[in-house]
């Protein structure tokens, strides 16, 4: 996993709101065995006519070549329902490192940041003010201090995450290597299941 | 302090909790498909650690694999691909697989139940957001990503922080016609998709304990639609009924001494639960959805709502998208609408009982000539007692096509799929756009509801019928 402490950069707006995993990713893509190139394919309905690269559908926001950025800021509630992790895989793949949201489904959430992809929840009216940029507007993120700013206006926000993904996200650890380290205290655990 | 059910069985799986952190949770039981593990298999690989504890695993492929002709070899390559990497890897890591041809092979969270692997005050994950299912039972039951499978294989756990708590009491009778999918499609239309987001769920009331194993398990099954992270139901009687004498429950003395556990399983009096929703039972209708997510719902003899009178701008745009993707109007009737399609399925609603309830609709009846009528029993051993009990000829005599056991319509990942623009009565538990297939037009309901317009061809409340 690649490490995340600083993000300056333009951002892709998708001012739509409970963006479910379905639209991501659709399930006829999920056949691969490996994690790459999901990226061509991430939002492909919304993205395409008749599933078809040659036929871009122009009103949607990565068909609009002024958006950039590796910074996806989408409406509440992202990544609602399936549990792929595909979701998170192609929103990698397409090169964004974070995700900006006024809200998150759990299970996106610990996916992205099992990917080295931050989730970064900001408040509505915050989110409604990145959405009033234009498409020259840069974001930045801070991870170390947890803090989102709209370069523009200096307006900015503190996102909250849980000290042990902070260390995770910034050095690039990844959770097995973790549990991996305790495995002594995982065997005891269950060995005094079994005699209780 | 009292304690919640959720509080019982979390805290004994408690194996570390990391200050400022999340915790350490063992799993008792982790099913795996063909969809999110080859990654995770792969991961462990590529670190050259073996799977912990093979024992704790179960396989099946359900997701990817056809409806027809099972015996013959997977069509498309990229899918028979998929399932033969599992078949390797169950293979190269010692895990039982329930695959193809297997008289267990079916849906993950139909065949977990039907085989006694589910327990009450059990651990139970998959990667698969409805893993929620398992939670009837009395157990702690979640989806994962392919990212914490790979933390199971390596590790027999997961980090999780502890969820908040909510309780939804449903208590009096229920009407006529309706169903425990209805209270479900209720509940997620009264709170939002997103209304239990960072939630577990404890169902309780006595509506809920009046229900069948399967009713309950429709339940718990949709919790992920309203954002929660689980559902569960304290076990009781109904719940060792249902589990005597399954395969892999205890027996003898074993089955005496889990007892004395489940006994302990409930939510003690003034335990504390963030948010208490009641419920009753009396005001639920058979619902049907009009939109592209499971909160948008509506009794079926109710009107699509105004979109001008909803208040929040976003609400407001959000179900104009959906109507336009759906085709349907603010403020028109659904019920008397043509519909093309019905799917009946899923692991919402694809067990024996939910196929007696449509059974019991069509008995002796004929589908009408404008649907195509889609049945699919939720695992291997559905579908036998599908044939032992006759329910086959009802079905055959319906004009019902009767597929083989897996996901099939509710994911549209395979062959089957509902056609752009086709409206599809389904008893599965998602709508989203294109989810049944690119620009299908979903309206998810009962199993009643579904069997009901399959004789009419129109969006019919089972009540009406003659
Ligand atoms: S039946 Fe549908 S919801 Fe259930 S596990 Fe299969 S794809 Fe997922």
């Amino acid at each position: 996993m690649k490490a995340f402490t600083v993000l300056d950069t333009t951002f892709v707006p998708l001012s739509i709101e409970n963006v479910d995993t379905d639209q991501i990713i659709p399930a006829r893509f999920l056949k691969a065995t490996t994690r790459d190139g999901f990226g061509k394919n991430l939002f492909r309905d919304w993205r395409y006519f008749n599933n078809d690269e040659a036929q871009p559908k122009p009103e949607f926001v990565l068909n609009q070549p002024q958006y950039k950025g590796e910074i996806l800021v989408a409406g509440k509630n992202f990544g609602c329902g399936s549990s792929r992790e595909h979701a998170a895989w192609s929103i990698l793949d397409y090169g964004f490192r974070a995700v900006v949201s006024s809200f998150f489904a759990d299970i996106f959430k610990n996916n992205a940041l099992n990917n080295g992809v931050l989730p970064v929840q900001v408040s509505e009216a915050f989110l409604q003010e990145i959405f009033r940029e234009g498409s020259d507007s840069k974001l930045s993120i801070n991870l170390k201090e947890q803090k989102i700013t709209i370069n523009r206006t200096g307006a900015s926000e503190n996102f909250d995450i849980n000290d042990y993904k902070k260390t995770c996200m910034l050095n690039g650890y990844d959770d097995i290597d973790f549990l991996l380290s305790i495995k002594k205290d995982i065997e005891s655990y269950e060995h005094a299941a079994q005699h209780s | 302090m009292p304690k919640t059910l959720f509080d019982k069985i979390w805290d004994k799986h408690v194996v570390k909790t990391i200050p400022n952190g999340p915790s350490v949770i063992y799993i008792d039981k982790h099913f795996i498909h063909e969809v999110t593990s080859p990654q995770a298999f792969k991961g462990l690989e590529n670190r050259g650690q073996p799977v912990f504890r093979p024992q704790n695993v179960v396989a099946t492929a359900d997701h990817n694999v056809p409806t027809v002709n099972q015996h013959l070899p997977i069509k498309d390559e990229l899918s028979r691909n998929q399932v033969n990497k599992l078949i390797e890897n169950c293979k190269n890591h010692h895990i039982e697989l329930y695959g193809l041809g297997h008289p267990f092979q079916g849906i993950v969270h139909v065949i977990g139940p039907e085989l006694g692997i589910t327990q009450p005050g059990m651990t139970i994950v998959c990667g698969d957001s409805h893993t929620s299912t398992h939670g009837a039972f009395g157990s702690i039951a979640f989806g994962i990503g392919t990212s914490e499978v790979e933390m199971v294989f390596a590790s027999q756990c997961v980090l999780q922080s502890k969820p908040k708590q909510m309780r939804i009491n449903i208590n009096g009778n229920l009407n006529t016609g309706v169903v425990s999918k209805d209270i479900i499609l209720f509940i997620i239309a009264k709170i939002s998709a997103s209304g239990a987001t960072g939630y577990f769920v404890e169902y309780a009331g006595d509506a809920v304990r009046a229900l069948s194993m399967e009713a309950r398990m429709t339940i718990c099954n949709m919790s992920i639609e309203m954002g929660a992270r689980g559902g569960m139901i304290a076990p009781d009687e109904v719940t060792y009924d249902y589990m005597k004498g399954r395969l892999f429950a205890p027996s003898h003395e074993q089955w005496d001494l889990k007892m004395k556990e489940w006994k302990e399983l409930y939510s003690e009096k003034d335990a504390h639960f963030d948010i208490e929703i009641n419920i009753n039972a009396a005001e639920i209708e058979p619902m049907i959805t009009y939109g592209t997510n499971p909160g948008l719902g509506i009794a079926i003899g109710a009107s699509i709502p105004q979109t001008d009178s909803i208040p929040d701008e976003g609400e407001k745009r959000n179900i104009i998208k959906a109507l336009e993707y759906m085709g349907l109007q603010s403020g028109k009737q659904l019920l008397g609408m043509p519909v093309q399609f019905i799917f009946i399925g899923s692991c919402t609603n694809s067990r024996i009982e939910d196929l007696r309830l449509v059974a019991s609709i069509v008995r002796g009846k004929r589908k009408s000539d404008n649907v195509e009528v889609m049945i699919v029993p939720g695992s291997q051993q559905v579908a036998k007692q599908v044939v032992e009990e006759g329910l086959d000829k009802i079905f055959e005599a319906a004009g019902f096509e009767i597929r083989q056991p897996g996901c099939s319509a509710c994911l549209g990942m395979n062959e089957d799929k509902i056609p752009a623009g086709a409206y599809c009565i389904s008893t599965s538990n998602r709508n989203f756009e294109g989810r049944q297939g690119a620009g299908a037009r979903t309206l998810l309901a009962s199993p009643l509801t579904a069997a009901a317009s399959a004789l009419t061809g129109v969006i019919t409340d089972v009540r009406d019928l003659k």
